[in-house]
């Protein structure tokens, strides 16, 4: 499942809601992105289009449970405007067994960061700016190419 | 045909959309750019360096190669830096 939303997110909440009623899973692995502060942030707004959006986390959802036995997975990705400390992104996998958990929510990150078509805005006490792609989230992404 | 902007993009075309209806001969997603670009000086700005610009069509990623035709949706932004 996906999510785009403006709203912050429950963490427990939604573990909770989707491991309910299925005792096939045994783990359950989460990574939640923050906004960070490494000197002067005020805020950061992230732009993202819609429709695409929702189309590309839809893919890579898929993506994952294609190469993973996963029980349940869930995006949550948020846009408009956050301040240092919020929660930006949510990932949650679930399987029987934690490796393909570990693994597969290891990837959404990854993969996301390269294929959702999300922009960062920051401002800071000089003003804004746009964030720049990063060269090693394009190498991260790369170290799940699939060979043969 | 609509064109949409994202990001830095849509700050140097001073618009988020546009309707626009290129001639027959540009069918593709790079000849649409320089179909675009000889627009006006703000598309001239925003594809002055095509590095930096990536591309959609019907929301899915394209190349420039990727054809484009009357009625799809076309989109330019930046690469992306979500997550």
């Amino acid at each position: 499942m996906i999510r785009v939303q403006r709203e912050a997110f429950d963490v427990g909440r939604e573990i909770a809601a989707l491991t309910a009623g299925n005792t096939r899973i045994g783990g359950v692995a989460s990574f939640v992105g923050l906004v960070r502060d490494l000197g002067g942030l005020r805020s950061m707004t992230l732009e993202h289009y819609p429709g695409m959006t929702e189309r590309q986390l839809e893919l890579i959802d898929a993506e994952a449970h294609r190469r993973w036995p996963l029980e349940a997975s869930l995006i949550v990705h948020r846009y408009g405007r956050l301040e240092p400390g919020d929660p930006i992104v949510l990932t949650i996998t679930a399987s029987a067994h934690r490796q393909a958990a570990f693994d597969s929510c290891n990837f959404l990150m990854d993969w996301l960061k390269t294929e959702a078509p999300f922009w960062k805005r920051e401002e800071g006490a000089d003003g804004e700016r746009w964030v720049d792609a990063r060269a090693d989230d394009d190498a991260a992404r790369e170290r799940w190419r699939e060979t043969g | 045909m609509k064109i949409l902007y994202f990001a830095w993009l849509r700050d140097k075309a001073g618009m988020s959309e546009w309707q626009v209806s290129p001639p027959p001969g540009i069918a593709t997603v790079g000849a649409l750019i320089d179909w675009l670009a000889a627009q006006n000086p703000d598309q001239a700005e925003v594809f002055a360096d095509r590095s930096v610009v990536r591309a959609a069509v019907n929301q899915d990623f394209a190349e420039a190669d990727t054809p484009v035709g009357p009625g799809d949706e076309v989109a330019f932004f930046p690469p992306v830096t979500g997550g």
